[in-house]
């Protein structure tokens, strides 16, 4: 699903973000991303979802080499992959159910089709009746629920996450996480950024552990503690 | 079509994929199209004084090169009707016998560049003169009728410029039994100069003012977009295209220049109202009859495609200086 080879991302500062990092995701697989802030999570993710380009490197998704990838493919490649951020993005003067439609709205759906999934996307991550609300008049969680019917209404095989759980308390952001969990049941390959380290003790997954731009752990973060 | 964009897609294979088939996709965009066009028009009263105000600003610029044109039509047909400025008086010699005229005339309707011979005998002449004169008691103590025949000669449209009247005086003085030739050149001339003068005028200013409306929209839509640049970021995370985002923002430009042609017509046609009671006067002092006129319907469906085009432009202008360049962070 995804690979990285040898990626390094330096900004125009000179700061490294990443340096040679190499691994490689299978698809139906879900892992967590961890570090301190600044440890280059983010800029991973961004990588994936092509908001950054690496400086060297070779990253593969879906088989496609997308390190250079042209400008005006990108917007194809991301009706692939599911985003979901910690401050939700969601549009503020569109209710909920136009939110979560949007990337069906893109790929040129009718109206009837969108509604459709878009309500049972919203049934999925347990929102049914708030489709005519606006996210502003939703909780944190609610909100971030949102952002999640809005990633995977179109399937897509990857879902990415940065820090989803950041704004939530733990009992909510256990329930997301059990979300993502059940989504990669179903095959959806996740990945998420978060640097609650608790959290990822809970659940069983692969963790890969990044310090300064160096990967420095690949495993099982219990297996580490232990 | 539903069932097929409906069907599950398995979760793996190139990000190329389209779920859509062609004629769906072809068919959505029409959709998104026209769905664009209508609901740009209700995304622009969200801030109706803004509008407002944009669509007077782009009324007042517009009007101004549509009043010019109003005024430039008028004006070509007040000197359509000064035909008989461009007329030659030719004075024959009094010796001339009737046949001589004859032959003449004949000669003159061969001439290319002239389109109506009209004569008037001495008689006739004496007649028209004491009548308009009111010296008829006098004129009657003359032995003699002192006036000469006249050829009043109209030359066809092409010969009635300053450089064609020249050249047909030029060829009728080598006739030999005209005796002089009378037309007043000079006025018309300078009539001419004054009136392109105008014209290269009106044409400069309404270019400016035609370029003001192109920067009027385009940074109207440049702080659109950059109002609603979070919104953009996310839909470009969301997978939309550059064509995708632009849509809206393209028909609200063009629907910003097709309500400055609106407003533009109206204040033209309000000129109009306003101006014509006072044109009427003034042409009834010199017993001329005159009706100012507006766009016809060709002109005023011009002037709102003028308007809504140049709008368009400025819009896609903007959104391909701007919103490309937006890129989520």
């Amino acid at each position: 699903m995804i690979l990285f080879e040898e990626v390094s991302k330096i900004y125009a500062d000179d700061q490294i973000a990443l340096n040679k990092v190499d691994f490689h995701l299978k698809q139906g697989e879900m892992a967590f991303i961890t570090g301190h802030s600044g440890s280059g999570k983010s800029t991973l993710l961004k990588l994936v979802s092509l908001m950054e380009r690496p400086t060297t490197g070779r990253i593969v998704l879906n088989g496609n080499d997308i390190s250079h990838i042209k400008g005006n493919d990108i917007p194809y490649l991301r009706r692939h992959i599911g985003m979901i951020f910690q401050d939700h993005r969601l549009l503020m003067n569109r209710t909920v159910l136009e939110n979560v439609g949007l990337p069906l709205l893109i790929e040129g759906y009718s109206r009837y089709e969108i509604k459709r999934r878009s309500l049972a996307a919203l049934d999925k991550v347990g929102l049914t009746g708030k489709e005519s609300s606006f996210p502003i008049n939703l909780s944190g969680g609610e909100q971030q629920r949102v952002g999640i019917a809005r990633a995977i209404i179109n399937q897509p095989p990857l879902l990415l996450a940065d820090e989803p759980t950041g704004n939530l308390d733990p009992k909510l952001s256990l329930e997301i996480l059990t979300l993502f969990e059940s989504l990669n049941q179903f095959g959806m390959s996740v990945l998420i950024a978060t640097h609650d380290l608790g959290l990822i003790a809970k659940m069983r997954y692969r963790t890969l552990t990044l310090r300064d731009g160096d990967m420095i752990n690949d495993g099982l973060l219990r297996e580490r503690n232990e | 079509m539903s069932n097929k964009m409906g069907a599950k897609r398995k979760l793996s294979g190139s990000p190329k994929i389209n779920k859509v088939s062609f004629i769906g996709r072809v068919k959505a965009t029409l959709v998104q199209h026209v769905h664009q066009v209508i609901h740009s028009f209700f995304e622009l009263w969200k801030t109706p004084f803004a509008t407002l105000m944009t669509i007077l600003v782009l009324g007042v610029a517009l009007s101004l090169p549509t009043v010019f044109h109003v005024v430039y039509k008028n004006v070509e047909r007040v000197s359509g009707q000064w035909d008989s400025a461009s007329e030659v008086s030719l004075f024959l010699k009094k010796n001339i016998s009737e046949e001589r005229v004859q032959v003449l005339i004949n000669k003159l309707g061969l001439y290319e560049d002239i389109e109506a011979v009209t004569y008037i005998s001495r008689h006739q002449a004496l007649l028209e003169f004491k009548e308009m004169s009111g010296f008829s008691k006098a004129l009657s103590y003359l032995d003699e009728n002192p006036l000469p025949a006249v050829l009043v000669v109209v030359p066809v449209k092409s010969a009635m410029n300053t450089a064609g009247s020249k050249l047909l005086v030029a060829k009728l003085e080598r006739e030999q039994d005209i005796d002089l030739v009378s037309v007043d050149i000079d006025w018309i001339e300078k009539l001419q100069a004054i009136f392109y003068l105008v014209v290269d005028m009106v044409i400069g200013i309404a270019t400016l003012l035609l370029l003001s409306v192109l920067l009027i929209v385009s940074n109207t839509i440049r702080l659109n977009i950059l109002n609603q640049r979070d919104e953009i970021e996310v839909l470009k995370l969301v997978g939309a295209t550059n064509s995708f985002i632009q849509l809206p923002y393209i028909y609200i430009g063009a629907w910003y220049g097709f309500l400055g042609g609106v407003i533009a017509w109206l204040f033209s046609w309000v000129l109009v109202i306003w101006l014509e009671s006072g044109v009427m006067n003034l042409t009834g002092l010199y017993q001329a009859q005159f009706q100012i006129i507006s766009l016809n319907f060709d002109e005023s469906i011009t002037l709102l495609i003028v308007g809504a085009v140049l709008g368009f432009i400025a819009s896609f202008i903007s959104v391909k200086q701007y919103l490309v360049k937006i890129e989520p962070k």
